[in-house]
């Protein structure tokens, strides 16, 4: 835990990676300065886009003791500001699943390149970004633990299902290949109370490690201080949950 | 955004985005998370030219009572217009 007299600094700059598919992607990367070793951090931003908050959150884990990467899933959609961006996305269905497996398989793999890495690394996601965090978890192998916020779509109907998100994750449990922490409102639309509980079910059927919050007086995105369903308190428990289960499976640096 | 609804109309018109004027070509209508109305679901509507980019763009975010009455807004006006012989009969190219 940060101290008055420690010493802190960071890194933080835009950088290229390559991708799965051979395609070089940009990414924002934030590290705490000096030797380490560090966990790194995989964030997958939500749909929204690659946003000026998943910046703020790249540098809230780096300022933790984690060097953290933040893809632009977007990238091949052109530039823009996020705001144009996300919206060509948001006409366009989303991005497909595989490609965001491929995308963030390429995060991962960055990240273990580096010398100052601590050989573990976990994965954070909030919206569609908590359903790719799932996805991806139980799609490859190379996380050690994965944190989904509110990711909707987790539970989809056959009739939710498109050329590009053509499978429901949730039928990928019994390959979830890591530790999964979810936080939830009791508010939101998607997920539901009742998808969360559905998820839930499998994670337990198949064995798998998880803790699942529920948070009260809570919707959808209550981490985002910027829009109306910004939950304070639950807001502040939730990231205790997250460092805290960050710590237990990937440590830190201090 | 979480609820995927959305569609594509091809259109014809001009939008004035943060450069100025330019050819709308599509208008993609959705009802998902907007980026500024303080609701979790809205009614947006993007009128793009998907052919110069990104950030050729007007966008709105409606409520859904006030995008119900644009829509009947629209329609009734162009009812006016055409009762009263102002309609053209043929698009802009």
């Amino acid at each position: 835990m940060y101290q008055t007299n420690m010493y802190e600094g960071m890194l933080a700059e835009t950088v290229a990676i390559p991708s799965t598919d051979g395609d070089v992607i940009n990414a924002y990367f934030a590290r705490p300065l000096g030797t380490g070793p560090f966990p790194g951090m995989v964030l997958i931003h939500h749909l929204p886009g690659w946003d000026e908050w998943y910046r703020e959150a790249t540098r809230k884990f780096a300022h933790h003791g984690y060097a953290t990467l933040s893809p632009n899933l977007y990238h091949r959609e052109g530039h823009g500001t996020p705001e144009d961006v996300a919206a060509k996305v948001r006409a366009a269905g989303g991005v497909a699943d595989d490609q965001v497996v491929g995308d963030v398989a390429g995060a991962m793999r960055y990240l273990r390149s580096l010398p100052y890495v601590n050989g573990k690394v976990g994965l954070f996601g909030t919206c569609s970004g908590g359903r790719h965090t799932v996805l991806v978890a139980s799609r490859i192998t190379g996380f050690d633990a994965a944190i989904d916020c509110w990711g909707g779509r987790v539970v989809m109907s056959k009739e939710d299902l498109t050329a590009k998100q053509p499978v429901s994750p949730i039928e990928y449990t019994k390959d979830l290949s890591c530790p999964l922490l979810g936080l939830f409102g009791e508010e939101d639309q998607s997920p539901t109370p009742a998808q969360v509980a559905q998820h839930e079910q499998a994670l337990k059927a198949h064995g798998k490690t998880y803790e699942f919050h529920m948070y009260a007086k809570a919707g959808h995105g209550f981490f985002y201080y910027d829009r109306p369903a910004y939950r304070q308190e639950q807001a502040v428990d939730g990231w205790k949950k997250i460092l805290a289960f960050l710590e237990k499976y990937l440590g830190t640096s201090t | 955004m979480c609820t995927m609804l959305v569609h594509q109309a091809k259109i014809s018109g001009s939008g004035k985005g943060t450069k100025g004027w330019f050819a709308l070509r599509e208008a993609n209508v959705s009802y998902d998370h907007p980026f500024d109305l303080p609701l979790e679901h809205a009614l947006n509507i993007d009128f793009v030219n998907e052919a110069e980019g990104p950030g050729a763009r007007v966008a709105v975010e409606l409520t859904p009572e006030s995008a119900r009455k644009l829509a009947h807004t629209i329609l009734e006006m162009l009812d006016r217009a055409e009762g009263g012989g102002y309609l053209s009969p043929r698009e802009p190219a």
